[in-house]
């Protein structure tokens, strides 16, 4: 399973939980698994055209994605993945 | 009626009310303040200001807080400084300092934007404030919260400037070291936020903390005689700064204060952290996160929050962005100190060394009223200069051996 935290603005569609867990094989994976267990949490991370919203940071095991390999940096059992605002700090 | 009518998103335009949030729930835009502008122009006035207090809260009208009841009341209205010397060494006509190094009670500009965080913040209820700091910050949130009765958690980089965590330290907050470089603890001080019931300055009261910047842009105009100048140019980290400085000089604009805005927006980035300034040169519009590698700490941000938008306002301004490396941010330093007097830490010789490449590059010209923002104090970072700066000669306690070391005849004279 990999272990997703959720910020508090997508709370609101995860029943308000901090953390959930799901199964995939890839970010867009994991966001496709997300969004069929919690309907319209793919539509609040990505725009009309599939990509990664603009203010959107996802962390693989503390690793920004976009020094891996973005939406299809790979996952395994046991991963955790970070949802994170990008406004934030400075 | 009050000044703020709401928190409204940047991309979407989605409304929420002036609480601690600071994400637009649809798309994760950024929310901001918006003013009842129609409201503060009936009284916002050129002499209102001038006969306000000699504080940055002289632009309360302008300021995402309810009432008077100040955190930090003398931060700002800083000098600015006809810098006649830089001037005439780099070339320009009339180029003047914007000397935040002398900012109270911090050193920094920092002091600005948390006087407005925490004033909102004790406005809203919390008792307990925090932020994730490359430095500055951390200080002036630990100095103010001292002064405010708050409870304070500091959170900074591992590695940051002796000075910068010894001023943390002597007010006695909380001071988290994360080992990791700034952001890293912005990520982490992203979920804490989420978590726990506190306000962090710069990430759920960042619509409010931001708007603190502001008053440098307002400063400076009252202080060129209601004028904008021709350029500036401001050191970017998040870009935050830059982007509210460009803001500032448009609500005075569109508040009748001032007749039009003709200013060129510059930023400034160290080549070792410069995913703005890269982007912009590559002409693109957005910028790719990297990882941090320069002695400008204060400005070590790889995922910088703004980019985007400081990218949108350097190019509205048709304004340019350079980057230097770490020797030219030491010769930076030591230009503006020879010249001026004036000391300033890392971030200053970021912005010194890149007002100098864009004057020679012809960006920044002769008879341009410039005006360069220096925005934290060099006894802060001394450990990037130590090495460059010689010893003081030693010498007995004796007239001979001074005379002597100086080769000074009796009557004086010599070298």
């Amino acid at each position: 399973m990999i272990k997703v935290r959720i910020p508090t603005p997508l709370r609101p569609l995860t029943k308000s939980q901090g953390e959930v867990e799901t199964k995939a094989g890839s970010v867009v994976e994991m966001i496709e698994a997300l969004n069929s267990t919690y309907p319209g949490i793919k539509d609040r991370l990505c725009d009309e055209t599939g990509e990664l919203r603009r203010f959107v940071n996802i962390y693989v095991n503390e690793e920004d994605i976009r020094f891996l390999t973005g939406k299809d940096t790979p996952l395994k059992d046991g991963d955790e993945v970070s949802i994170v605002p990008a406004i934030a700090g400075g | 009626m009050s000044k703020m009518k709401a928190l409204v998103c940047r991309e979407c335009g989605k409304e929420y009310p002036t609480k601690a949030i600071h994400v637009c729930e649809m798309c994760f835009g950024p929310l901001e303040v918006k003013y009842n502008y129609e409201e503060i122009k009936k009284t916002i006035s050129r002499k209102k200001i001038a006969d306000g207090p000699h504080s940055m809260w002289r632009y309360l009208d302008l300021l995402p807080v309810e009432g008077t009841n100040f955190v930090g009341p003398h931060a700002g209205f800083t000098p600015l400084v006809r810098a006649k010397n830089l001037g005439a060494y780099l070339g320009l006509d009339e180029l003047y300092i914007k000397n935040d190094t002398v900012n109270h009670p911090t050193l920094s500009f920092k002091d600005r934007v948390v006087a407005v965080a925490l004033t909102r913040a004790r406005e809203l209820g919390f008792e307990t404030v925090a932020c994730a700091s490359t430095g500055n910050l951390a200080n002036s949130v630990a100095a103010h919260a001292a002064s405010a009765n708050l409870h304070c958690y500091v959170f900074i980089p591992g590695d940051l400037e002796a000075a910068k965590v010894l001023g943390n330290l002597i007010y006695k907050p909380h001071v988290v070291e994360i080992e990791g470089h700034y952001d890293d603890v912005n990520r982490l001080c992203s979920e804490i936020a989420g978590e726990h019931g506190w306000a962090f300055v710069n990430i759920n009261i960042r619509p409010y903390y931001a708007e603190g910047s502001k008053t440098l842009a307002f400063e400076t105009v009252e202080q060129l005689g209601w004028k904008t100048p021709d350029q500036v140019v401001i050191p970017m980290a998040s870009g935050s700064l830059l982007t509210k400085i460009w803001k500032g000089l448009h609500e005075m604009k569109a508040l009748g204060l001032i007749d039009n805005v003709r200013t060129k927006v510059n930023g400034a980035q160290a080549e070792g952290c410069s995913p703005i300034s890269t982007a912009f040169k590559a002409g693109r519009d957005f910028f790719k996160p990297v990882k941090p590698q320069t002695i400008a700490k204060s400005l070590a941000i790889g995922n910088p929050a703004d980019g985007y938008y400081a990218l949108k306002a350097t190019a509205e301004s048709h304004g340019s962005m350079d980057m230097v490396t770490d020797e030219e941010v030491v010769e930076g330093i030591q230009l503006l100190a020879q010249t001026e007097g004036i000391f300033a830490e890392t971030a200053g010789g970021v912005t010194i060394g890149v007002l100098k490449k864009l004057v020679k590059q012809g960006v920044i010209k002769k008879d341009e009223v410039t005006v360069a923002y220096i925005t934290g104090n060099g006894l802060k970072t001394q450990e990037a200069v130590i090495n460059s700066v010689g010893r003081p000669v030693r010498i007995q306690p004796s007239l001979v051996d001074f005379q002597k070391t100086f080769k000074m005849g009796k009557n004086g004279g010599g070298a």
